[in-house]
């Protein structure tokens, strides 16, 4: 024995099977798979992200130079309308629960979701809600803001349809988001395998956990709300008409009390996925895992109190104005509590700098500007200064796309091998970071500068004063460098579905469940559904087999466990 | 035109606003460098290297209690601030010496959202938003039931010295109203009154534009105010209630003679 190294136990790699199951394009229709399903998810999402984004890159084309004709008005508005509701709702909200679907039963050692067929039912909710919003663009397409204020957004000033696409957008996503919630609730409640208890449930789970929660109760405030509006335009009703008794300041308040906790089912997530990604890549368990569980429960709770937030320049009484200020002020805390535990995570690591961490670490790098200036809008005279400009522009920017996006990207190249079977390469993935993480300084750090000098959002043009052309300018070519970076995260997966290395079953030498299966998993997922016996359970198995094959390897040349090794670890 | 901090130099609140917003800067920025700078350590310092090898450490309490007290206390003193410059943003001054006298026909009012200076003196105006336009109302209306009252549209002028008292309204959509330098915005909100208030010290244009989305020609929605000496305000404001009275006159005439001309009391209001 002392002759030869010890040999080094791990999982087999094997060439990337065909799966056995059904296959064709008939199959993706019929579908009940949650893998499958979360790949429809996710393939449909990202499309829209590439629609959404060139929409954003045609508004800073129109706002490269001041006073330009390039775009006319009423297209203009009806692209940031298109923009901003795709983003929220074609693709930050369903890629997370793309992931979730793929993921959560994995991760937690179920073998499909809870109610299968209810699954497929929001994928196709989901792609109904897309199609409806899309194909107003071939008649009147909505130009009322994604927040839709009324009276703007009722039949006297927008009497095109496009406003009823999008509210017929806002009732099939809403639903398809309801039905996918309670579906995963209902999973991560009751399927979870042996062991699993809720101390050692994965982070990401607990951020989708309180994901669908937060989805459950604020889903149903929007519905009604567009449902009123939907008669308001249609049927006669005048719950949001000053003239006639409504109120246009409740649709401020109904929306917002949705919005608001939005902004939280959007970058819950991606807090998740982050605190994932970081033990797996600094090697070292996640710093204050109970700090981290309770600050995502503690962040959704408080995001149903800080809503009127978004309305500080209305007429609305000091008394909630100081109330919103101080609930803002509270949520501060859990998120600062999460972005300590991270750095403290990478402390006395040893970082490797794959691409999966360094989107993590931009993303909390770009985290961390997007919170502070969120504090400024918290403070609400100095909110008045700053709401409806491009400063807020640039802070939702930080914290939608430099928060949820980046995380987004980072589970793009963490997960891809699980999904796949193969790699992504690194060197495109490091090169679409890079370009990604300064392009996006370049077109957002600038429109806090824009915003303070006065230039509001909204606007599809400006006059040449001062420095707005300038800064206008940085900003545009930002864009397209960022545009480039999403542009060879594309490319690098195009090239990586076929040819990419084989990644076999553990290619991280990861935490978490979904890595003791094969890549990409069978259909049934596990053939053994493991005993969990601490938060890394893949650590645990990872040790098992060390210590089996350790003790019992007989034949020194072989380097590899068989493939039956995988369950000594049950 | 600012870089770091939001405009001001036009009116007293702006320039509290610019105050109370250099001073969380200031924290923020100190804030800022000791997480980024501990985030880029940690993944320079910790990198992997041959031979390291991670701790194996899964929390600390007492570090985490103290950095959770911490980012309280910052709060609770960033609170503590605004409400000290609170007062000054929200609460006018009284008109200067030099102000406009005509602020002496100032009505007092119970409405806890409108803030009037201390002697409860100041020039009324409302400001109304609407597609794509403001509209300027005076104090000084001709008859009790407010009719007649001096109008602008495009340009709100104003006297120097003297504490003005907005009332935004809407006639359609929601607007919002912006002069960065006077201070922060108001929505417009149909069926709503907001209120804010401005002096503006020394003659000069002050410009701005509406700040929420209101249709097509949002962009164009254009806010100018012109602050003039308080002599040549109501010089201004005469002259416009003359023309209004001209203009009065003159249609009493065209109706008078459109009375006689098709048969006198069937014209009532054409």
């Amino acid at each position: 024995m002392a002759l030869y190294a010890p040999p080094v136990p791990q999982i087999v790699t094997h060439d990337v099977e065909p799966r056995t199951q059904a296959r064709g394009w008939t199959s993706w229709f019929t579908t009940t798979d949650h893998k499958r399903i979360g790949i429809l998810y996710m393939v449909t999402t990202f499309v829209f992200f590439l629609l959404g984004g060139v929409e954003a890159l045609m508004m800073r084309l129109q706002l490269g130079a001041p006073e330009n004709t390039l775009i006319p008005p009423q297209t203009y508005n009806q692209l940031f309308t298109m923009h901003g509701t795709t983003m929220v709702f074609l693709f930050i909200v369903p890629m997370m629960a793309g992931l979730a679907n793929y993921f959560v039963p994995l991760m937690i050692g179920a073998r499909d979701m809870a109610f299968p067929r209810l699954n497929a039912m929001s994928y196709w909710l989901l792609l109904a809600g897309g199609l409806v919003f899309y194909a107003s663009i071939f008649w009147n397409p909505p130009e009322a803001g994604w927040t839709s204020y009324t009276p703007l957004s009722n039949a006297y000033f927008s009497p095109g349809g496009g406003q009823d696409a999008w509210i017929y957008l806002i009732h099939l996503t809403g639903l398809s988001s309801l039905l996918g919630a309670i579906n995963l609730y209902a999973t991560i409640v009751n399927m979870r395998a042996p062991g699993m208890s809720w101390g050692r449930l994965p982070l990401f789970v607990w951020a989708i956990l309180t994901y669908a929660l937060l989805l459950i109760f604020a889903l149903p405030v929007i519905a009604a709300a567009v449902t009123m509006l939907l008669t308001d335009r249609h049927f006669g009703t005048h719950f949001f008409d000053p003239n006639n008794g409504g109120s246009s300041l409740l649709w401020q308040h109904l929306f917002w009390f949705f919005g608001h906790p939005e902004v939280y089912i959007m970058v819950l997530p991606g807090f998740g996925i982050v605190s994932e990604i970081l033990p797996v890549f600094a090697r070292k368990p996640i710093f204050g895992y109970k700090a981290i569980a309770a600050s995502t429960v503690a962040i959704a709770f408080l995001g149903f109190l800080t809503w009127a937030h978004h309305m500080f320049a209305t007429p609305i009484p000091e008394a909630i104005l100081v109330f919103v200020m101080l609930s803002s002020f509270l949520i501060a805390i859990p998120t600062g509590v999460k972005i300590f535990n991270w750095i403290a995570t990478l402390w006395r690591g040893t970082v490797e700098f794959k691409t999966p961490l360094l989107f993590c670490a931009g993303f909390i790098s770009l985290f961390i500007i997007g919170g502070i200036s969120g504090v400024f809008l918290a403070v609400f005279p100095v909110d008045w200064q700053l709401n409806e400009s491009y400063f807020v522009v640039a802070h939702i920017h930080f914290v939608l796309m430099g928060g949820a996006v980046f995380t987004i990207f980072a589970a793009i190249y963490y997960w891809f091998p699980k999904i796949t079977g193969r790699m992504l390469s690194e060197g495109l993935g490091k090169l679409s970071f890079w370009l990604m993480f300064w392009g996006f300084l370049i077109t957002f750090l600038i429109q806090h500068v824009l915003g303070l000098d006065g230039m509001p959002r909204r606007v599809y043009e400006y006059p040449d004063v001062g420095h707005l052309a300038l800064y206008n300018q940085i900003s545009t070519v930002g864009s397209f460098i960022l545009a480039l970076g999403v542009l060879v995260t594309v490319l690098n997966v195009a090239r990586s579905v076929k040819s990419g290395i084989v990644a076999g079953p553990d290619p991280w030498k990861a935490n978490t469940l979904e890595w003791f299966t094969a890549s990409p998993p069978p259909v049934n997922n596990f053939d053994v559904v493991p005993r969990v016996r601490s938060v890394e359970p893949m650590k645990d198995i990872r040790r098992e087999v060390e210590r089996r094959s350790g003790a019992t390897v007989a034949d020194p040349g072989r380097a590899t466990v068989p493939a039956g090794a995988m369950q000594v670890g049950v | 035109m600012a870089f770091f901090t939001p405009q001001s130099g036009g009116s007293p609140n702006a320039d509290e606003i610019a105050s109370l917003y250099r001073i969380i800067l200031y924290i923020a920025l100190v804030i800022f460098v000791a997480v980024e700078g501990a985030l880029g350590y940690a993944l320079w310092k910790f990198r992997k290297r041959k031979g390291a090898v991670a701790a194996q450490i899964r929390g600390n309490t007492r570090l985490e209690i103290a950095w959770t007290v911490g980012a309280a206390v910052i709060l609770v003193v960033l609170a503590v601030l605004t409400f000290v410059k609170l007062s000054a943003i929200q609460d006018p001054s009284n008109s200067g010496p030099e102000g406009a006298q005509l602020a002496s026909d100032g009505v007092l009012y119970a409405s806890a959202q409108r803030h009037l200076p201390p002697n409860g003196k100041a020039l009324d105006i409302t400001a109304v938003g609407r597609q794509y336009i403001w509209q300027y109302v005076y104090p000084g209306a001709a008859e009790a039931d407010g009719l007649g009252a001096p109008y602008s549209y495009e340009e709100l002028v104003v006297p120097t010295e003297t504490t003005v008292s907005l009332d935004v309204v809407s006639a359609d959509v929601v607007h919002s109203w912006w002069v960065p330098e006077l201070g922060g915005k108001v929505q417009a909100v149909p069926g709503y009154h907001s209120y804010t208030w401005f002096k503006i010290p020394k003659p000069g244009i002050y410009r701005g534009q509406c700040a929420n989305l209101c249709g097509r020609g949002h962009a164009r929605m254009i806010i100018t105010v012109k602050a003039v000496p308080p002599a040549q305000f109501e010089a201004w404001l005469a002259y416009q209630k003359q023309l209004i009275a001209e203009a009065n006159a003159a249609a009493q005439a065209a109706r008078a003679k459109l009375g006689r001309q098709i048969g006198a009391g069937q014209v009532e209001n054409p």
